[in-house]
C-alpha cells in the first residue's frame, strides 16, 4: 500500500512538468505581451521604458530560458513575483499567510469544492441507488428527467435564476460577497449563519452539475450489478432485500462512482470561475479572471498548476477510494 | 443482415424512441431558425430603441427588450447562429483531432501510443476550462478563435474512442486480410478500421455540440466570448446579470434557449446510441 502510494506520487512529477510546460509556452506564445496594457493606457510610455519593463519582467530572454527560471523557483513552491502594479508575490494573493482563513483565496475556492463534492457524493448516490431498485416507476422517471435536464443547464443561468428568485424577489439570501459587511462584529454562531446564508447558493450552484451525473452513472452502474449473479445468489439465500443492495451490490456499484469523482475535480475548479464571477466570492477563480485580463502571466501560471495539483490529487484519492472499496486492487 | 436492414432497424429503434424523435425535432427547429434569422426575426437584432430600453414581454417585443431598446427574440434568433456554428466547427475540429490521435495510437501502439496517451493525461489535467479562459483573452474572442480554442481543448474523449475501436478492429480478420494482401497502412486506418469505427464517434460529436454550446455561452456570459454588438445567448445573459433586479427577461429567455438546446443535442446523442447499440435490440422495450 505504502509502496504503491508513493509509486503514484513518483508518476505524478512527469505529468506535472507536462502540465506547467505545456501551459507556459500556450501562455507566452500567445500573440500579444503583457506590456501592451501599459502601452494602451498610457500613450506616451517610450520605447525605453517598455524594454524596461519587459527586462524587469524577464520577457526579453528565449522561452526556454524563462521557463526554467520559472520551474527553479517552483521546486520551492514560489511563483514568482505577479505583474501587476503592486508586484506581491503570487503565493500572497493565493495564500495570505498574515489574513484570517477566509481571505485566503485558495482556502474558499477549497473549501467551496470539498463542501460540493461532499453534498455530491451523500445526495447523488442515495437518488442513484433508490432510482435503480425502482426501475421504471414514477420515481424513477421523475429523477431521470430531472437529471436529463440538469445536465444540460447551463450553471451561470441556474444561478442567475437562484440569485432572481432567493435574492431579489424572497430576498432571503445575499447574493454577493463571501459574508456580510458587519461580520466582525458578530458572534460565533451569527457568523457561520452569516457563512451559510452566503455559501448556499455558490455550492448548491456547483455541486449541481456533479449531482446530476453522478447520480445517472450511479443509477447505470448499480442496474448492472443487481443482475450479477452473486446478487442473485444472495437474494436465493433469503437475505433482506436491504442487506442485498446495501451490502452485497452497493460495494460494486460504487466502484465506477469513485473514478468519477477523481474525475470530476478539474471541472469543479474550472466551474469556480463562473460561479465566483456570479457571486462575488474572491477565491482562486475570480483571481485567475482578473489576471487573464491584465495578462499577469505568473499568476495565471499560478493558479493553473495549482488547479492542476488539485486535480492529480483528486485522482490518487479516487485511486485510493477504489483500494478500500475493492479488495482485488489491494491483494495486487 | 445487409446495409439497408441494418438501416431500417436503426429507424425503427429510433423513431419508437419518443425522446430521441423530440432532440431530433429541436436540432432541426434550431438549425431552421439560425438559417432563416433574417427571414424570421421582426426586427434588427442591433436596431437601438432609446424609446422603448428595458421594456417587459409584450405584444410587440414578445421576450422584452434590452438596456438600449433592442429585441431580444430577434437577437436571440440570430444568436442561434453563434451557438450552431460554434458548436459544429469546434466539435468538427475536435473528432478530426481525436480520431487522428486516436488512430495513430491505437493502430500503431509502441511508443506513439505511449506518447498520445500521456498527453491525453497531461490534457486532462489540466482545468481546460482555464486554459480557454487565458487563451481566448489573450488572443482575442472572435468566434473563429474561440471555435479552434474549444476544438483544441475538447478532442481526448474522441481519441480514447477511436483508439479502443482500433485495438479491438485491427485484430480482426478482415483486416488481417486486406495487410495481407498487400493494402497500405493509410487504406487500412481509413478504408477498413475508421469506417467501421465511425457510430461512437457520431454519438459522442453530437454530444460534443451540447458541451461546446455550453461553453460558449459560459465564455460569453464571463465576457470573454462573443462581444457585443454580435448577439449571442451567453452576452445577453451577462445584460440578465447587470440588470437582475430589474429585468427579469434578460435573464429566463437565454437561459431558457441554452438549456433546450443542450437538452436537444443530448437526447438526440444517446437517442442515436441507443438506436446503433446492438446489445440493446432485443433486450430492452421502451
Amino acid at each position: 500500500m505504502i509502496t504503491y502510494l508513493i509509486k503514484r506520487l513518483l508518476e505524478m512529477i512527469p505529468t506535472l512538468f507536462g502540465i506547467t510546460l505545456l501551459s507556459f509556452f500556450i501562455i507566452h506564445l500567445a500573440p500579444g505581451k503583457p506590456t501592451d496594457i501599459f502601452t494602451e493606457l498610457n500613450p506616451k510610455i517610450t520605447p525605453e521604458a517598455r524594454e524596461r519593463l519587459e527586462k524587469l519582467y524577464s520577457l526579453d530572454k528565449p522561452i526556454l530560458v524563462q521557463y526554467g527560471m520559472w520551474l527553479k523557483k517552483i521546486v520551492r513552491l514560489d511563483f514568482g513575483a505577479s505583474f501587476s502594479s503592486d508586484r506581491r508575490s503570487v503565493m500572497e494573493k493565493i495564500w495570505d499567510n498574515r489574513k484570517p482563513l477566509l481571505e485566503r483565496r485558495l482556502f474558499v475556492t477549497f473549501m467551496i469544492n470539498l463542501l460540493s463534492m461532499i453534498i455530491i457524493f451523500l445526495i447523488a448516490i442515495p437518488i442513484g441507488i433508490s432510482s435503480a431498485t425502482h426501475q421504471h416507476s414514477l420515481y424513477d422517471k421523475i429523477t431521470t428527467t430531472t437529471v436529463f435536464i440538469g445536465f444540460a443547464m447551463p450553471s451561470f443561468w441556474l444561478a442567475l435564476l437562484l440569485m432572481m428568485f432567493f435574492g431579489v424577489y424572497l430576498d432571503w439570501l445575499p447574493v454577493s460577497q463571501l459574508k456580510s459587511m458587519n461580520y466582525d462584529s458578530l458572534t460565533l454562531s451569527g457568523k457561520i449563519w452569516d457563512l451559510a446564508k452566503h455559501l448556499i447558493l455558490p455550492i448548491f450552484v456547483s455541486a449541481f452539475g456533479g449531482l446530476a451525473a453522478d447520480s445517472r452513472y450511479m443509477r447505470s452502474s448499480m442496474l448492472e450489478v443487481i443482475r450479477q449473479d452473486y446478487v442473485t445468489v444472495a437474494r436465493a439465500k433469503g437475505l433482506p432485500e436491504r442487506a442485498v443492495i446495501y451490502k452485497h451490490a452497493l460495494r460494486n456499484a460504487l466502484l465506477p462512482i469513485i473514478t468519477l469523482l477523481g474525475l470530476s475535480v478539474p471541472g469543479l475548479i474550472g466551474g469556480s470561475v463562473i460561479f465566483e464571477n456570479i457571486f462575488g466570492i474572491p477565491g482562486m477563480g475570480q483571481l485567475f479572471y482578473m489576471s487573464v485580463m491584465t495578462r499577469d502571466y505568473p499568476t495565471v501560471m499560478g493558479v493553473l498548476t495549482i488547479g492542476a495539483m488539485l486535480t492529480l490529487l483528486g485522482n490518487l484519492m479516487a485511486d485510493l477510494g477504489y483500494m478500500l472499496a475493492d479488495p482485488r486492487i489491494r491483494a495486487k | 443482415m445487409n446495409g439497408s436492414s441494418l438501416r431500417n432497424v436503426f429507424w425503427r429503434r429510433f423513431k419508437k424512441n419518443r425522446l430521441a424523435v423530440a432532440g431530433g425535432v429541436i436540432v432541426l427547429v434550431l438549425f431552421f431558425v439560425a438559417i432563416f434569422a433574417p427571414l424570421i426575426s421582426p426586427y434588427d437584432p442591433n436596431d437601438i430603441d432609446r424609446k422603448h430600453v428595458l421594456e417587459a414581454p409584450g405584444i410587440k417585443h414578445p421576450f422584452g427588450t434590452d438596456d438600449l431598446g433592442r429585441d431580444i427574440l430577434s437577437r436571440m434568433i440570430w444568436g442561434a447562429r453563434i451557438s450552431l456554428s460554434v458548436g459544429f466547427v469546434a466539435v468538427g475540429i475536435a473528432t478530426i483531432i481525436g480520431m487522428i490521435a486516436g488512430a495513430l495510437a491505437g493502430y500503431y501502439g509502441g511508443w506513439a501510443d505511449r506518447i498520445i496517451m500521456r498527453f491525453i493525461d497531461i490534457m486532462l489535467t489540466i482545468p481546460t476550462f482555464f486554459l480557454i479562459l487565458a487563451v481566448i483573452a489573450f488572443i482575442g474572442a472572435g468566434i473563429w478563435n474561440i471555435m479552434i480554442v474549444i476544438g483544441i481543448t475538447s478532442w481526448m474523449g474522441v481519441a480514447r474512442l477511436v483508439r479502443a475501436e482500433f485495438l479491438s478492429i485491427k485484430q480482426r480478420e478482415y483486416v488481417l486480410a486486406a495487410r495481407a494482401v498487400g493494402a497500405s497502412d493509410f487504406r487500412i486506418i481509413f478504408r477498413h478500421i475508421m469506417i467501421n469505427s465511425m457510430s461512437p464517434v457520431l454519438v459522442s460529436a453530437i454530444l460534443g455540440i451540447a458541451g461546446a454550446v455550453l461553453v460558449e455561452s459560459a465564455l460569453s456570459f464571463l465576457g470573454i466570448g462573443i462581444q457585443p454588438p454580435t448577439p449571442s445567448w451567453g452576452n445577453i445573459l451577462t445584460l440578465g446579470k447587470d440588470n437582475i433586479e430589474i429585468a427579469w427577461w434578460l435573464s429566463v429567455y437565454p437561459g431558457l434557449a441554452i438549456l433546450i438546446t443542450v437538452l436537444g443535442y443530448n437526447l438526440l446523442g444517446e437517442g442515436i446510441r441507443d438506436s446503433i447499440d446492438p446489445r440493446l435490440w432485443d433486450t430492452e422495450r421502451r
